[in-house]
Parts: structure tokens; sequence; C-alpha cells
């Protein structure tokens, strides 16, 4: 039954060998191996193995986040459009295997910490969509009381370090935090993301310098998506193999449009920097949309670029492929959990439309631990002042 | 484990004090030492009765009194000093990171040469023989890295002290101490705290060079989220360094390097410097004087200077320099009406100016004259010694001002 379909599939998936007859959506454990479809490159170090164990509850489990994430974006790019989203918007689609790939190996104790492409990570890292919309719309709900914006999501429980402006200077923050994770015992690891844009900040190599000397847990993922904002990487870099840039650190190259070849890598990674210490995971990814919602994406490329890559590496794509080809679920099935999600998101938005903006008095919290100002009172100690100095 | 938090603090008065050569900084009588007293109450506290007028009416008698009170205050205060261990600043700091270390498993230092070499200053001496190398970190030369390092590590929960060398080498990492540690409070919705302590010499030296003696807190001080102290006695450099390191707010600790081989004595028992509180150095009823790290010792050099002429000066370490203790000083304007404000920064968009600015913005009724601000001149600070002393303010230069502003 599964095989029937085996003819509309045309990126090279090996036929799986366990095929799961159960129509059951929810549950299924069985377990079931995938191939990645491209070999992964390696640098100083043995690549991983391309099967990757998976599970049919996975393989859905995948579909509908990145689904989600999908969603979630374009509804933020139509916010945008209707000005309720300001500022810079930087959305994340097309790159949505990354974000899943590296949650599926990884517990919630291992750090992850991100420039401004945050909004998917964050939702993996276990954010809600309601907190996601009133933080971009700048309401009270939102996962940094609004004060944030689109740039700075965290999520302290889940260990989600956000959410930086000014990019290269996350890496640093993760190597810290690597530090903090080995001063402390913890076992656990810190994925330090950039995109290839940043890969050129000096201070990375610093931070990967310090973190090979000292035998920190970190790992630096690149999120190669060939455009920094503008400039095209073979315009911004000299070498363009961002994963060998470590020179002593090793590096993996990884298709970062597959889900699975993600997932593997960031188990890899993972078991390797609590061993040896840093490695650095170069994702080769694409976006769809330009830069930020400022950036019409069309300037530096081409429209069939663009839509080259979304017929033939999309992510989403490959996973349901991967879903009817194992016969998890029908077509009709996907497209109603496609329209679910799509309701998931518009109530989500019209919750967070419905939610407050902040209040004044919030101008004045979390500049300092205790709120605003340590107390410098007015000259008869009275009132406080919130004027300073 | 008893703590005692000092409101107020020191009235050093070095009487031998030369401000040229650091060396002799060590008072050789040890008499006119006035440890802090427990809630220092200003001496002369007829305050209330608000004479506003000083124009002409100086009147010498009434200085005289003052400075007897001083003197009483000190023999009253000193039956605490028989206790106590004397040591030099850079010690004191050592003094106060060690236990710092030794109270909180979180607390770690990291710089250039902290560890083995330990610290160009000497303050994190035997540090890293105690702690090892995990806790007292030696980094390469990467002020951006190590300094972003230190502040995700803090949004974990660890504690670290960071050193720049040279605070003019914390340049490097304006960009982590501004975007990252400032805001990271605020942009997390008060989800991470960033509980730093960023330390380091700065200020003007002995003919270090331009890019040597740099006086960062002018470009920091606009910074939102962070607090800035400057220590300038071993005795509230112990104190501020270990409030700093237990605040949950990242701080910045600014020590000069010409002031690490003060001598003081300080109390055996554990205190904790308030991070926030101005310093009463001296009392007085004509004119607040405002300054804070090593101009304190070039103004109390000029206070003797004009206790001599008559002039009764009442200086304040202002110690916290964002923000700014405007209690204290508020109090003190109410009471002299004239101030004059004495600092090491540049003219333009320095502390003083700052502080120039909140003055009048909240005291102006209070004040008889135009405040006047006595700062380093608009220059690159040059190597040549005459030169260099002309850059910064001379006690002669704040005697002239006092009369000036007393007329």
């Amino acid at each position: 039954m599964a095989l029937s379909r085996l003819s509309s599939r045309s990126n090279g998936i090996i036929r799986p060998f366990s095929a799961a007859f159960s129509r059951l959506i929810s549950t299924d454990t069985t377990p079931i191996t995938i191939e990645t479809s491209l070999p992964f490159t390696a640098h100083l170090c043995d690549p991983p193995s391309r099967s990757v164990e998976s599970s049919s509850q996975e393989l859905l489990d995948f579909f509908r986040t990145m689904a989600l994430m999908r969603r979630m974006e374009i509804a933020a790019d139509s916010l945008y459009k209707a000005k309720l989203i300001r500022g810079f918007c930087h959305l994340y689609d097309g790159q949505e295997a990354v974000a899943i790939g590296m949650e599926a190996a990884i517990t919630k104790k291992d750090a992850i910490i991100t420039a401004y492409r945050d909004h998917c990570i964050f939702l993996g890292r276990g954010g809600s969509l309601h907190e996601v919309f009133s933080e971009l719309m700048g309401r009270q709900a939102g996962c940094s009381k609004g004060k944030g914006g689109s740039m700075h999501f965290y999520k302290k429980e889940s260990s989600f370090y956000g959410g930086h402006g000014i990019v290269g200077a996350q890496v640093p923050l993760g190597c810290g935090i690597a530090f903090a994770q080995k001063y402390n015992k913890e076992e656990a690891v810190t994925f330090a993301m950039y995109g290839d844009g940043a890969a050129n900040q000096g201070q990375l190599f610093e931070a990967l310098n310090i973190s090979a000397l000292w035998d920190l847990p970190a790992i630096l993922v690149c999120e190669n998506n060939h455009y920094g904002m503008g400039t095209a990487e073979w315009r911004a870099a000299k070498s363009p193999s961002y994963y060998k840039r470590g020179d002593y650190v090793p590096g993996l190259k990884v298709d970062g449009m597959d889900a699975f070849a993600v997932k593997q890598a960031c188990k890899f990674a993972k078991d390797h920097a609590l061993e040896k210490g840093p490695i650095i995971l170069e994702m080769d990814t694409y976006r769809y949309h330009g830069h930020s919602m400022s950036d019409p994406g069309s300037t530096y490329r081409t429209r069939d670029e663009i839509s080259g890559v979304r017929q033939e590496r999309d992510p989403i794509e490959r996973i349901k492929k991967l879903v009817l080809s194992h016969d998890l679920a029908t077509e009709k099935e996907l497209k109603d959990m496609e329209k679910e999600i799509r309701k998931e998101v518009d109530d989500a938005i019209a919750k967070a439309k419905d939610c407050p903006m902040p209040e004044p008095s919030e101008l004045f919290t979390n500049v300092y631990v205790k709120g605003f100002g340590t107390e410098s009172f007015g000259p008869d100690r009275k009132e406080v002042k919130a004027a300073l100095p | 484990m008893s703590s005692i938090i000092h409101g107020a603090g020191a009235a050093t008065a070095l009487s031998t004090f030369n401000p040229v050569d650091s060396k002799k900084l060590v008072s050789p009588s040890r008499t006119n030492l006035s440890v802090r007293s427990q809630r220092y109450i200003v001496a002369g506290s007829d305050a209330s009765k608000k004479k506003k007028s000083f124009g002409s009416g100086l009147r010498v008698g009434h200085s005289q009194k003052l400075i007897a009170n001083a003197a009483v205050a000190t023999k009253e205060a000193d039956t605490s000093a028989s206790t106590g261990h004397e040591l030099l600043l850079f010690e004191a700091l050592q003094e106060g990171l060690e236990e710092e270390m030794d109270r909180d498993a979180n607390v770690c230092v990291m710089g250039e040469d902290v560890g083995h070499y330990g610290g160009s200053y000497k303050v994190t001496k035997g540090l890293a023989d105690k702690f090892g190398d995990l806790r007292v970190l030696d980094t390469p030369i990467c002020e951006n890295a190590f300094t972003g390092m230190g502040i995700g590590a803090a949004m974990t929960g660890l504690r670290p002290v960071i050193e720049g060398m040279n605070m003019g080498f914390l340049l490097l990492a304006f960009n982590q101490i501004s975007n990252n540690c400032g805001m990271l409070h605020y942009t997390s919705g008060g989800q991470f705290t960033i509980p730093v302590v960023i330390r380091g010499p700065g200020g003007v030296g002995r003919q270090l060079g331009a890019e040597h003696s740099q006086r960062l807190e002018s470009y920091f001080q606009s910074i939102p989220g962070i607090q800035m102290v400057a220590c300038s006695t071993p005795y509230n450099a112990k104190g501020l360094m270990k409030a700093a390191i237990r605040s949950e707010n990242p701080v910045i600790l600014f020590e000069h390097v010409l002031l690490y081989n003060l001598k003081e004595k300080i109390p055996d028992e554990e205190y904790i410097c308030n991070l926030e509180e101005a310093e009463m150095v001296r009392p007085g009823e004509h004119i607040t004087i405002l300054t804070y790290s090593r101009m304190r010792y070039h103004v109390m050099q000029a206070a003797k200077t004009l206790v001599n002429k008559g002039y009764d000066p009442e200086v304040i370490d202002i110690r916290s320099l964002k923000p700014f203790d405007l209690h204290t000083i508020g109090n003190s304007v109410k009471k002299t009406h004239r101030v004059l404000i004495v600092e090491e920064c540049m003219r333009t968009g320095g502390i003083g100016a700052s502080l120039t600015a909140a003055i009048n913005e909240n005291f102006h009724d209070y004040l008889d004259a135009p405040v006047v601000c006595l700062s380093s001149q608009d220059v690159p600070t040059p190597y040549a010694g005459t030169l260099e002393e002309w850059t910064v303010v001379q006690p002669a230069q704040i005697v002239t001002a006092v009369e000036q502003l007393c007329q």
C-alpha cells in the first residue's frame, strides 16, 4: 500500500524498510529509520552515520510543529503589513528544519542562544503562540512583557537565552553559558547560533579560542542561508566553508533543510562537546523571506532561485513526503492538520490583539532588579524620584 | 557571622598628603585618622535655620567651632579604631574578593593575568592558588569575548568578577557592556539578572600615555541598567567590592591606578558599604565640594589650605557615580548653598556635567551661586610630566575656585 506513493518522490529518499501501516496519528513509537538526503561533510572528525532513528510519532510531530512554525511566520508577515508589528521582524520560514531537528536531539537543560531570527526557536523551546504574538505586537502578555520585541524572545525555564539584536555578540554569551554549565558540572551543552553574516565577527573566534582552550561544552551553529542581509556569502567571506573556520576545532557541514540530518548532527555534536570540547556545525539552509520585513528579498537574488529551493528542498514538503510514504497519514489528514494549525494561529492572534498594552509604569520596571533606580530618593526622602541622576 | 553595614564612610584626613608623589601616601600620624561612626549625623545640624546668605558674612569663629566638632567626632570614634588591621588598598580589594569567593561558590574572577600572574596590580594575588583555575580564570586578550562570556555565565546564575587590566581596554567590550550587560534584564522582561562586577583601574596615572589614562565613567554613565561606583580608600574599596559582588545588578567598580598603595586601618569584622550612598569626608558649612576617586585627595589637600584661610568646606566623596546619592548631596546643598564639583573626567560629558545638571534641576532654589565644575582638560593625556599635571585638577585650582565661589 505504501509503495504506490513511491513514484511521487523525487529527492532520493531511500525506501524505508519497516513501514508502519498503522493509521493512528498520535502515539505510535515504532522505530523508523530514515536516511539523510545528503552525506555529512566533516572537518577534523568522523562524520556520523546517515541513518537516523526516528518513530512515526516523531515524524508527525515534526510535520505538525514545522507547519505551525511556517504558519506563524506567514501570519507575522501579514500582521507586519497591517502595521500591528513594527520595527524589525526577521522571519524564519524555510529554516524550520534547523529548529525542529535541534530540539529533537536535546533536552530543555541544554541551552540555546541565537540572534534575532528567534521566533521559531522560541516556539520549539516550549513558547506558546500567544506569547509570541503578544510580544510581537508589544502587549503585556508577551514573553518579555512587550518590552523586548521581535528580537528579544527569552525563556529562562527552557534554557532559551534569546534573542539578540547585535549579531555576533550572542556567541561569547553562549560560550559563557557553556562555561557556567561546566562550572556547575551540569552535563549539558550550549548551542550558540549565528548566521553566515555574523560568522565574520571577530568575537566568534575569540570565544572559540577560549572555548577550545578551556574545553567548554559549546557548539557553534552557523545557519548558513547564504545571504547576510543583502550580501551573498561569496561577497562577504573569503572562505565560505564555515564549518572549517574553526581551524583547530572540528566541524560538520549539514543539510539544514533536512530535519533528520539536523537531528543527527546535533546529537553527534552534543556527545562530542561533552567529551572533547567545542565543535562547529554549519547548517546549509535557506530563507524564503527577505532578511527582514523591510527587505523584499528579491534585489539580490532571483525569484527563480527562491521558488527553486522551495520546490526541491522545502523541509516541510520533505517531511510530508516521508509521512505519506510511510503511510502515517493521508493527504486529506495532513490538510486537515494544516487547517487546524491555521485556526490555532488565527485564534492566538485574535487573543493577542485583545491583550492590553503594558502599563506606563512598566517603562521603569526591570531596569534594575528592584524595579527602577536603586532607590534614589528626592531630597526629603519622601518621594522616589524616578529621573536619574 | 556578624556583618556590620555602615551607612556613611570614613572621614580620612591625610595631613601630610603630597599630591605629586604617590609613594608618600602613607600618613605618618595616625591620631587624626577617624574611623567611621555608625550613622553620621552632619555636625552643625542647624541646617534647619536655613541661613541663606553667607555672602560677606564669613565668620572665622564659626568655622573654628565646626572644626572642633569634627575633632570631637574623631575622638569618639577613635575608641573603635584600636582593633582592626592595616593594609594597602589593593590588599583591601583582594580581601573583599577573597571573602566573597569563600562565601559564595558562584563567584569567579576572569581577566587577563589574574590567575597565575596574580593580577597586574596584585588585586587577585594568591587567589588562583587558593581557588583553582576554574574560579580564577586567565583569559586570552579578547575583552569583547570574555566580557560577553562573563555576562552569559551571569545569565545562568554565576557571579563573575570581570577585570579589565586597564579600564580603557574595556572599550573593546562596550557592546557587551551596553547591550547585553545593561539591557538584558529589561529586554527579557525580568527573566534574567546579570550579577556581574566589572572592575579595573582607570584614571590618569604617572605618565602612562593617552590610551592608558582613560576615564571610562563618562562613557558608561548613560547605559541604563548598570550601577557605577568609584572607590577611594581601602575601607570603601573593600566594602564596595563586597557590595558589588552581592548586588543583583551589574556594577562597574572604578579603581584608580594611583590609589592602590594607600594604607589604612580597616575593621577586622565583616562590613559592606552601601553602593548608592555618598561618603561624608569632612563636614562643613560654607561650600559643598563633591568629588570622587583620586580627586578626593586633591580636594582634601586644598581643604587644608582653605581651612587655614578661614573657609569651612564640606567635602563629600560621592562614591556612587550612577545613581547619584541626591539625598546626601541635597542635604549638603541645602546647608551650604554653594557647590563645587571636582572630578577627573573630561569637561565634556563627564560625571561632573551630569551632576551639575542634576543639582541644578533638583536644588536650584537652594543655590546662592552657580554650580562650578572643575574637570580635566578635554585633551588626550600627554606623556610629558608637566603637561600631564596640567591636564588634571590641582589643589591650587580648587582653592582658587572656592575663594571665588565664596565671595
